[in-house]
């Protein structure tokens, strides 16, 4: 079998990841911050360490504004729900994600005012076009890092910088990019920074968050969701303290130990190789896919401006008769249709039948690849 | 016979952040159920010999720590 379904989540999981979250429920199986028994404490004391080390991953100094979420998805919407007030203005890309567009939609019905920039149909973004559509009443950009349909980068720095300019707040997904890009918020200036744990980052799903640069006064979020946090229970309030504020319930502590067993054993394996490693994927891929005249191939076809996600059409056949055929004749695992982000689609020109998306990850070796080019050869050839 | 005080703090975060601080400073202590004479939340508290006090709580007020409170346990274990 050869998986190449990894923008969608990241298969098989590193063995330490596994370890991690059996071995937190084994030893350490109290509920963190609740208790002050030896067990909660070894808990909470996993939550603290993994935090530390999303801050230092991201280049936060404060641990605390390490908000740990269900996904990235619940991560924007914290976000974009705690800041947004009707009457403010967000901009966006129009290669988002509808874990971007569908609560933008949302907040437009309550009186949010959304424009949408269009991207070039190879998912590419001009800054300045972002800077066009600011105006004085804008609170907030958001947008994608890296398209999960294409791949194609977006030009996060260029655009913090004009965001700032004009007093506004950058909030990015990088639900795509993390673990496989290094990263570094204060050096993009990304302000809030939504991710998830499940794909690159090699941990489970379940596990994600919010982090928000050390700049940024936290008065100005409201919490998505209030309840118990084991701090200040004489209070019927939520509290202002960072990170509970935006954490009450209990944890999902093997998630967040499989998160911080995944980012050890990324530092172990050297983000830069990782990198370096998916170009070279991206690049047999694109160049083995552009040698069968019949098909097209979407976004830059370029790995120095794009992630290892290449999307692909053959004229006169359906995605999915393609995608289920790699499955079922060649064990070649993909994903096809419009990958929950129909924005990005119409703007590639690929709407509403969608593409066959191929997303090799850091397990993903070149002879997997070969033989994935070859199947695809046979199935547009039969 | 050794005299304790504890801190308190507002989450379970700050106390983890602290403790780390702390530990890297030498200081023996040990985390302990917050003493429901002093509080009500739920959580945990710093424990520390009072012998250290002073140094404790200016290193705290140098770094400006966020903490709820610091109390005199006496002799009590917590």
């Amino acid at each position: 079998m050869i998986y190449l379904d990894q923008a969608a989540t990241s298969w098989p999981k590193p063995p330490e990841v596994l370890k991690a979250m059996t071995d937190v429920l084994e030893n350490a199986g109290g509920n963190p911050g609740r208790s002050g028994h030896r067990l909660s404490i070894a808990a909470a004391r996993i939550i603290y360490d993994t935090r530390e080390e999303i801050s230092r991953f991201f280049g936060v100094s404060d641990p605390l504004r390490v908000i740990f979420t269900g996904n990235a998805t619940h991560a924007i919407n914290l976000a974009l729900k705690g800041i947004l007030k009707p009457g403010d203005h967000v901009i966006t890309s129009s290669m988002e994600h509808n874990a971007v567009m569908r609560p933008l939609r949302n907040l437009e019905k309550r009186g949010i005012r959304l424009s949408i920039v269009p991207c070039a149909s190879n998912g590419t973004l001009d800054a300045k076009d972002i800077g066009r559509m600011v105006a004085s009443d804008t609170r907030l950009v958001v947008m994608v890092h890296a398209s999960n349909v294409v791949g194609t980068l977006l030009p996060v720095a260029e655009v913090a910088a004009i965001v700032h300019q004009a007093g506004a707040l950058l909030l990015v997904d990088v639900a795509q990019t993390a673990g496989i890009i290094p990263m570094d918020m204060t050096a993009m200036g990304i302000d809030l920074l939504a991710f998830t744990g499940h794909k690159e980052l090699q941990a489970p799903p379940g596990i994600g968050g919010l982090v928000i640069a050390d700049h940024i006064d936290i008065a100005q979020i409201d919490p998505l969701i209030c309840g118990g946090t084991g701090s200040r229970s004489e209070s019927e309030e939520q509290p202002d303290d960072l990170p509970d504020k935006f954490e009450s319930g209990t944890a999902n502590l093997a998630g967040i130990a499989g998160l911080g067993a995944g980012l050890r054993w990324l530092k172990d394996r050297g983000i830069e190789e990782i990198c370096a490693h998916l170009k070279t994927l991206s690049r047999m891929l694109i160049d083995g896919l552009s040698a069968f005249p019949e098909v097209k191939i979407y976004g830059t076809l370029d790995p120095a401006r794009s992630i290892a996600v290449v999307s692909f059409t053959v004229a006169g056949r359906h995605v999915s008769e393609i995608g289920f055929r790699l499955d079922e004749e060649y064990g070649v695992l993909s994903r096809v249709g419009l990958h929950c982000a129909p924005a990005a689609h119409k703007t590639i020109g690929s709407f509403p039948e969608g593409t066959v998306r191929l997303a090799p990850g850091v397990f993903t070796t070149t002879e997997d690849i070969r033989l994935a080019i070859r199947a695809i050869g046979r199935v547009i050839r039969s | 016979m050794t005299l304790y005080g504890v801190i308190l703090f507002h989450t379970t975060s700050s106390v983890l952040r602290v403790e780390k601080r702390l530990i890297k400073e030498g200081f023996a202590i040990r985390l302990v159920p917050t003493p429901r004479q002093f509080s009500s939340d739920c959580g945990i508290a710093l424990r520390f010999d009072w012998n250290d006090h002073e140094r404790i709580t200016s290193m705290l007020g140098e770094e400006k720590v966020e903490f709820a409170a610091i109390h005199f346990l006496d002799a009590n274990p917590v």
